[in-house]
């Protein structure tokens, strides 16, 4: 035996897993979405993911460079991130606002904060809301569905939530073109984000993301349960003025939101507790704003406030500890 | 039916197929044996012999030091050649007593067994105790201290531990199918000790043969045979003892607090010997095995062997070895090299090839928190972790890390690569230190 042998303390095998598997994972799960958004909106959508995708990566070498950093971009953590990114966008989005919406959720909401694994807020989410109040106009004009659309003729229209809205602020009640609509919102037939409008592409990577492990039900399923439950409420006392809970859950960006962007991993809870937390302060706060709020969606802003409060609850839920009686009782 | 399990836990491949269907060789004795004084937890044994002292097969070599002590025994008969420190797997230099073999392996008279009927539960334990009984499973606990629980703690189960769930070691799974005989016979020791108790065999599913064999021979002898899921590390004892009765061993607390004894097959069927036949812990079973050992078995091995005598035994090393453990692949000990004895606790022999170890450069945490799920503990290993890091051990110990077992679920699971468990045991040894020192 002549070699050296390693030395290291245990445990000495290891699962296999890895950052970038689950990078991979991700990416796979958000393929079925962006193939629905191209059927639908056509070459701008296209257009949309290539262009944030590329600009992500782009930012991501450059940051690492400036700060003199480990290059780090085959990690694919900024694929994902420019994947959500124009999920989130509309798909008439102009080229400047994909490239500045990919610098502010690389620069602004990842890098700054020391990279991956470090930043606070959801980077996709961070850029979303930031090119929202910064060009309101852009940001909320959205394309009729022409599926294969070459982009040249689009229509403009509004989401369904938005349509809500202005018809409740003009006649405080809920107009009756939205009703019925529920198995179009479903594939997602409808005008929209890139990436939100179809449920069941978005569900069928959920799926693969549970088979694969990557995504446990606390969040979505607290998410989603508790924007039933509150909507729900509000229908049942005032079923003229507001919308039931299935067009909550089928039209905008709820369930892109509870399945991809409040799971992020990086900046929600790590306790099975703290997840649920999290996910039902989402749910209300997406309820709240979409109800009462000055914007129709309020998904982005809803995950955006729970990351704020993800230190605070990983620091106040913690899981029960074995062999630790909770109310003086060991089960 | 409540599922007889524990929370978290990870599944590593067990890697048994290499062992699983050998049935156990005695090893060939080796011409000098090193037996070191500290091979079980608590005070380590006094050597009692001197250089030039000729030595009969079980004689004691060093005395118990203590309550929490056993004595340690010649494994052969010859001639003491060193009383000294010697290289020990635990990794620094211990005390020792090396014996060069005369080759004719004699025993010194043992004792005069009596009828187990006749005898009180205090003679037991006291045969126990002398004979050096510790727990095989790897912690080598003394037996006997297991064994006696203090008047107000009563005990209502006696647990036999065939779980055996770290990968690669089929040491136990060989000595239940072969040895059953002797593992009942430890078992009526036990049942003589804690009349009218509770007495199972938690097994996981992964030995079939094993469970369906003591399933027939335990008919009628008030013995459950309760097979569990097969999970790591389900024989941690505390693991073991909540999937089989639900019951939580306190923080900090011994299973004895909640009417609880829990032993290792192998120490059971060590008990029989102690207590039927008046021989001493000097042989255990351990297996020799991983991708860079040229024909892996199942030996009946001698406390004191070189490990690189158990290797040769083996056939020797077929490639070069990447790491050499002691124990099993989640929580054994790597090794130098194999110049070092085979102790009580030697359950396992593993000698992995280079490109069998993970070997990935660290990344940065994305909380995806696989280490909380896993954790047994129910900790937050990536927090414990991060505080550990920096030196916050306040908060490390705020965040429960004294209650981590040091399993390696965490490590294991870990995307980043992070070395989770590694960096908590240092917080921990950090945390005992301060509170030591006031």
């Amino acid at each position: 035996m002549s070699q050296q042998v390693y030395l290291s303390s245990s445990p000495h095998i290891h699962s296999g897993g890895s950052t970038t598997k689950i990078m991979r994972a991700v990416i796979y799960s958000l393929l079925p979405a962006c193939a629905v958004a191209i059927f639908f909106f056509g070459l701008p959508a296209l257009f949309v993911l290539l262009l944030s995708v590329l600009g992500c990566l782009v930012c991501e070498v450059v940051c690492q460079r400036l700060m003199k950093q480990p290059v780090t971009v085959s990690d694919g953590s900024a694929v994902v991130t420019g994947i959500l990114l124009a999920l989130n966008l509309p798909p008439s989005s102009p080229w400047w606002m994909t490239l500045l919406g990919a610098f502010f959720a690389i620069a602004i909401g990842k890098q700054i904060f020391g990279g991956l694994g470090y930043n606070l807020f959801n980077p996709a989410l961070v850029a979303r809301v930031i090119l929202l109040i910064s060009f309101p106009v852009q940001m909320t004009t959205w394309s009729k569905p022409e599926p294969l659309s070459t982009g040249l003729d689009a229509v403009s229209a509004a989401t369904p939530l938005g349509e809500w809205k202005t018809a409740v602020m003009l006649t405080g009640r809920m107009p009756e073109s939205l009703q019925g609509g529920t198995w179009d919102y479903l594939v997602g037939n409808m005008p929209g984000c890139v990436g939100e409008v179809s449920a069941l592409a978005l569900l069928a990577g959920a799926v693969y993301l549970f088979w694969r492990k990557i995504l446990t039900w606390h969040i979505p399923l607290s998410y989603v349960a508790s924007v039933v439950v509150l909507s729900g409420l509000f229908w049942l006392v005032d079923s003229d003025k507001y919308p039931d809970p299935v067009f909550h859950l089928v039209t905008g960006g709820l369930v892109l939101g509870a399945f991809y962007m409040a799971t992020d991993m990086v900046t929600t809870p790590v306790s099975a507790g703290g997840m649920v937390l999290f996910g039902v302060g989402c749910g209300v706060l997406t309820v709240i704003i979409r109800l009462f709020g000055g914007y129709p969606e309020g998904v982005s802003f809803a995950i955006l406030l729970m990351n704020a409060a993800t230190p605070l609850i990983d620091r106040y839920v913690r899981p029960r500890t074995f062999g630790v009686a909770r109310k003086g009782v060991l089960q | 039916m409540r599922q007889m399990t524990f929370a978290g836990g990870v599944h590593p491949p067990d890697q048994k197929q290499a062992t699983a269907h050998k049935p156990i060789e005695d090893c060939p004795l080796p011409a000098e044996y090193v037996v070191p004084m500290a091979q079980h937890i608590g005070a380590p044994a006094n050597p009692c012999v001197a250089v030039g002292d000729r030595v009969l097969k079980g004689q004691v070599i060093g005395e118990a030091r203590g309550f929490v002590s056993v004595p340690v025994h010649a494994p052969t008969s010859g001639e003491v050649t060193a009383v000294e420190a010697r290289p020990h797997p635990a990794g620094s230099s211990l005390p020792a007593v090396v014996i060069r073999a005369d080759d004719e392996d004699r025993w010194q008279e043992r004792p005069a067994v009596e009828d187990l009927a006749a005898l009180e539960a205090e003679d037991i334990i006291d045969l126990i105790r002398r004979a050096g009984v510790v727990g095989l499973g790897g912690a080598t606990f003394p037996a006997h201290v297991k064994l006696s629980p203090p008047p107000e703690k009563p005990i209502d189960t006696v647990i036999l531990n065939g779980v055996e769930c770290e990968p690669y070691l089929t040491a136990d799974h060989r000595l239940m199918l072969e040895e059953a005989d002797r593992l009942l016979e430890g078992v009526a020791v036990l049942q003589k000790i804690f009349a009218s108790c509770r007495v199972v065999i938690g097994i996981e599913e992964n030995k079939p043969d094993a469970i369906e064999l003591l399933n027939q021979r335990c008919s009628g002898r008030d013995v459950e045979v309760v097979p569990l899921p097969v999970k790591y590390p389900q024989g941690a004892e505390k693991q073991l003892i909540k999937a089989i009765t639900g019951r939580e061993v306190p923080s900090g607390g011994l299973p004895m607090d909640i009417g609880v004894v829990v032993q290792n097959v192998g120490t059971t069927a060590a008990i029989a010997d102690a207590v039927l036949r008046g021989t001493p812990l000097i042989e255990r079973v351990c297996t020799v095995t991983g991708a860079a050992v040229r024909e892996p078995k199942n030996l009946r091995i001698r406390i004191g062997m070189p490990v690189a005598h158990l290797v040769e035994a083996c056939g020797g090393i077929d490639e070069d070895p990447g790491k050499i453990i002691l124990g099993g692949p989640m929580m054994g000990i790597a090794q130098v090299d194999l110049a070092i004895p085979a102790t009580r606790g030697t359950s396992g022999v593993l000698l992995l090839r280079e490109q069998d170890l993970p070997l990935r450069q660290e990344g940065p945490c994305i909380r995806c928190a696989r280490c909380v799920q896993g954790c047994p503990a129910n900790l937050l290993p990536t927090t414990i972790a991060a505080y550990g890091r920096l030196d916050r051990m306040e908060e490390a110990e705020d965040y429960r890390a004294l209650d981590c077992i040091e399993c390696g679920c965490c490590s294991f699971s870990c995307p980043a690569a992070i070395p989770l468990v590694q960096t908590i045991r240092y917080a921990k040894a950090a945390i005992m230190a301060r509170k030591r020192s006031g």
